[in-house]
This record gives structure tokens, sequence and C-alpha cells, in this order.
């Protein structure tokens, strides 16, 4: 496997035709129309790697995890166990096999952190402050707490460049408990100054909770660096399966938090007035884990630590700026950016807007040339209200995207101007 | 192409373009019903004005794409100054054509259609199963403030 990826590579570059025979999608393209994939900040395709892992998981060592003593028992725990690891150290954690918490998705993790933390934390005279930039995953956990127990929230809003407004982070963060702020828009595309952040988070007492679900498909993550004491993730939005996130929280943020899930696995005792939770983080598994999710989540892990988080950003960088610029080019002021105009402040992501054809439509005519991309709110209605629109059509990138694409974004994006213009 | 022009018919962009009895009316007397598609982000918001069991007027406000807002624009044309009793047949006969509340083959009838006159036009929605939806929004949410209406 390693030896397909690392000869996709030279200097930096990567060879998306190497790399897209590694992607089975890519071997099977529809009958009739190219088959032109823009819209992984949605949901990744998934390497051959990742599926083979996980049928060997499921054909050679399957068995139910941390229950049983036969040898097949162990091996599934064995894998399951090292994928824990896998995914803290690729997150830069201090303490890998404690402080990764497995969860269906980015949005449970989320779920976790309001009804595990905010409940031990917060009161009705408490204040978190998250920005309007989030993703609905990193909203509505906290409004749903907020009907049951009543805190305040405060948010940081955004420029019409869509940049975080911080000059008043300072009175904004007075007497927080908390503060929430998504790695990289996933509308906007904006990478947010983290470390700024997480800083500001702690000379206000504040803990910081980031978003990393569209940042760490893209970027390398750092933890500890970046002084980050809660991050959520998902595993489909980097190559691995549906079905597995994280969270990851500094081992004595974990030890303070209650389970949210109970069931089995979870437990150190069960009377029938009464229970002992489990130790971090088995206290928040609870019921039979994603197994061979892990497992193939480890191996998308793999997968990208092969090619390198660096060049893969240089790659994402390069198509970023080659969009903008032909789409700016060829759609004139037809074509509306949002988000930052540099590239380099952004993600793979591009949202916009084209004159006069609303993006479904564009979608749908998008479609009909082969080309995916994503059209609506992006789960983020209060961004979409802040840039005052209802929805936006969205290209986004990742390793197996080439210029080609973009070309063909392009030339689908003239056609749907002038059908509706 | 030959799909997307059953989609994007003439009177369909037309009537995205210009919008029949597009606005709002002063509440009260106008009933004022919102509808919402909660996966795209489409908002319809209705205007209506109900005398003698009769939509007197009709005005409709909102975002939406080209489907959604030309058969709002088609459906205001349809039903306006009709009775109520009209309104709710016309809208059982545009569920049919969408592949709702139909025959189990999914075929509208062809005499639906023909009386639908130019509502006609979205008939092709039905090739394109993701923006029945689209389509539907203002008809649910009229329906919702008929309803409501009578109690």
């Amino acid at each position: 496997m390693a030896s397909t990826i690392r000869s996709a590579m030279t200097a930096d570059t990567l060879d998306v035709r190497v790399i897209r025979k590694d992607f089975p999608i890519y071997q099977q393209p529809y009958e009739d129309k190219p088959f032109i994939y823009l819209d992984s900040a949605a949901s990744s395709q998934r390497p051959e790697q990742v599926m083979q892992a996980m049928d060997e998981y499921y054909r050679r060592f399957h068995s139910n995890v941390h229950r049983g003593v036969y040898t097949l028992a162990e091996e599934a725990t064995a894998r399951y166990e090292a994928a824990r690891v896998k995914v803290g150290r690729f997150l830069g954690a201090k303490d890998p096999s404690r402080e990764v918490v497995f969860t269906k998705n980015a949005t449970e993790a989320f779920n976790l952190v309001a009804q595990g933390l905010g409940r031990v934390l917060l009161n009705q005279d408490s204040v978190i402050v998250l920005t309007e930039m989030e993703h609905h995953a990193n909203l509505v956990p906290w409004l749903i707490l907020q009907e049951q127990i009543g805190f305040t929230i405060r948010y940081i809003t955004f420029d019409s460049d869509g940049y975080l407004v911080l000059d008043e982070l300072d009175s904004i963060l007075d007497g927080a408990s908390l503060l929430g702020v998504t790695m990289m828009s996933n509308v906007l595309g904006t990478v947010n100054p983290i470390a700024e952040l997480a800083a500001a988070a702690h000379r206000h007492g504040a803990l910081f909770l980031a978003d990393a679900a569209q940042f760490a498909p893209h970027f390398e993550v750092d933890v500890s660096g970046l002084d980050i004491d809660l991050l959520c993730l998902t595993g489909h939005k980097m190559l691995g399966p549906t079905g597995i996130g994280a969270l990851w929280a500094r081992s004595e943020i974990l030890d303070r938090m209650t389970p949210f899930l109970g069931g089995g696995d979870m437990i150190a005792d069960v009377r029938l007035d009464g229970f002992v939770a489990s130790e971090i983080p088995y206290k928040f598994e609870a019921g039979t884990p994603p197994i061979a999710e892990a497992v193939g989540w480890a191996s998308a892990i793999d997968y990208l630590e092969s090619v390198g988080m660096g060049s893969l950003r240089a790659h994402d960088l390069k198509l970023t700026e080659y969009a903008i610029a032909n789409l700016t080019g060829s759609l004139g002021s037809a074509f509306k950016l949002y988000g930052p105009k540099v590239a380099a402040d952004r993600g793979g992501v591009v949202s916009f807007d084209l004159a006069g054809v609303h993006p479904h439509d564009v979608a749908q005519v998008l479609d009909q040339h082969g080309v995916c991309v994503r059209a609506g709110h992006h789960c983020a209605k209060p961004l979409m209200r802040q840039i005052g629109t209802a929805a936006t059509a969205r290209a986004s990138f990742y390793l197996y995207n080439d210029e080609a694409d973009i070309d063909a974004l392009v030339a689908a994006l003239e056609d749907a101007y002038a059908l509706f213009n | 192409m030959a799909d997307l022009d059953d989609l994007y018919r003439e009177i369909i962009l037309d009537h995205y373009k210009n919008p029949r009895n597009s606005g709002s009316i002063e509440s009260p007397p106008a009933l004022v019903e919102e509808g919402f598609n909660p996966l795209c982000g489409d908002e319809v918001k209705l205007y209506l004005v109900i005398e003698d069991d009769r939509i007197a007027d009709i005005r409709i406000s909102g975002q939406g794409c080209s489907i959604s807002r030309s058969s709002a624009s088609l459906m205001s044309q349809a039903v306006k100054g009709k009775p109520i009793s009209e309104a709710f047949d016309v809208l059982a006969r545009f569920r049919r054509m969408m592949g709702i509340d139909g025959e189990e083959s999914g075929e509208p009838e062809v005499a639906d259609v023909r009386s639908l006159g130019e509502l006609a036009a979205l008939q092709g929605v039905v090739k394109f199963p993701v923006r029945i939806k689209c389509a539907t929004l203002p008809w649910n949410t009229l329906s919702a403030a008929i309803a409501r209406s009578l109690g």
C-alpha cells in the first residue's frame, strides 16, 4: 500500500492519476457522463486500503471487544484499541489510549460534550461562547442543553470576507466557561486562528472546544501545540468509513465528565439501585462499538500519513487558488465567492453564488455534466442568515481532485449561467 | 441534455424570473402561512385572503430555486379567485402528477395532467425525485393555510 502512495508523490506534489487508482469509485464511472466529485467536504470517497482493512477484519478477526477471553476476542480488542491510539497520535494527543472516545460521528461527539461536560460545567448563570459560523453540530446540542438547564450563549460574529471579528474577544469571553469554534468553516472555508482563540479562552478561565470535522482531513492537527482542551472529528470526511467519529479531550476533562449514553461495556459495576461507571475512555462507549469502522478509520489515517498532511495541504491550496482564479476569470461578476479572497486563509472549500441561478438549479445543471457539488444551507443556517442568503453552491476538493475537475466545473457553470440568463 | 429540458421548460423559467402574485398582504385580513424545506433552506411565505369560502387574494414571498418559485407562481394563478373546494381539487391533481397519492404505477392520469393547464409544465420534475419537494413546498403550505382557516 505505502509503495503505491509514495510513488504518487514527487517533491510535495500529488500525482492524482496514481492516487485515483486506489479509489474504486473512479474505476466505475457513470455510463453516460464523467465523474467529477467535488463534494468531499460532505463526505470523502475511500481508498481500496480502507475497504480491505475492514473486509479483512470481518473475515479474520471479528468478535466483540472487551469481553471474550479467547484469542479471537483479544485480536479484535487489540485492533480496536490500536485504532484509538492511531487517532490519538494523529491528533497529537499526549495520552492517546485514554483521551480518545469513539462516537458515531462528530455530531455525536458534540452531543457528548454538551451533555457530559455541559451538565457538570454549566448552570443557569453560566456563559458559553460560540461563533456565528458554526455547523449545526456545534450549535444545536448547546441549544438543547440551554432549554434543559438554562445558560447564556454569546456569539462571535464574522465579517463580509468570512473572518471572525475578534476586536471585542476579551469582553465576549468575560465570565465564559467554554469557547467552541470550528477550526475550518464548512461553508466559507475560513481557517480560524485556533492557537490565538485557545489562548484567549484560557486567559478567561474558559475551556476551548474545537470542531475539526473539516480541518482534520486537510491539515496536521496538534492538540497539544494549539493548547486545545476538547476536539470533535469524524472519520468519513477523511477517507474513513461512515458511522465513526471521536471526541478527543484532555484526560482530566474526561474524568470530570459524566456518561451520556448508558448500557453495556461502560460500567465497572451495576446494582439494581445504582451503577459505577468504568474508567475513561470506556465510560463513554456504551454498547458494542463500531469495531470494523475503527479499523477502517485507522487505515484511512495510515493512507493520509503516507501521502503526508503537508503535501495534501499544498495540493488543496493549489486547487483552491486555481479554482478561485478560473471561476472569477471565466464568470466575472456573475460569480460571487463567499469567504476569504486569499486562498491561504481557507481550506479546499469554495462556496459561491451564480447570478440569476439558484444553487439547486446550479447543482442540477452541474449534475448533468457529471459534476457533483453540494447546494443548500450546509447545516449552518445562522451562518447563511448572516451572509444574507438561504443557500449557496459549494465545491470542495481533496487529494483525488485535479485542475481538470475544476475546468469541468467552470464549463458546467458557464452552461448553467447561459440556460438561466 | 434532453432531461434538463424536461425540467427547465420555458414556462418554468418565465415564472421563476417573473413570479406572478409576488409580494405580501397586510395581516389581518390576510392569513399568513410559512413553509420550509429543511433539506435545502427553501422558504415560502403565503398570504391568503379567504372570503365566502373563496380564495379572494393570494400573494407569495420567499426564497427558493426555479422549481419551488415557479411552482408557487403557477399555483397562485391556478387558485386565485377559486372556491376552496376547487383549490383542493387542483391540489389533489397536482399531487397525483407529482407521484404523490397516485396509483401504484405512479403514472398520473392523462386527463388530470391536461386539466392542470400551465401547471403541467412541472410534470418533468417527477424525473428528478430530489426536486419533487421543491415543487410541492408551496402546495403543502397552501394546504396547511386552508386547513388552519377552516379551524
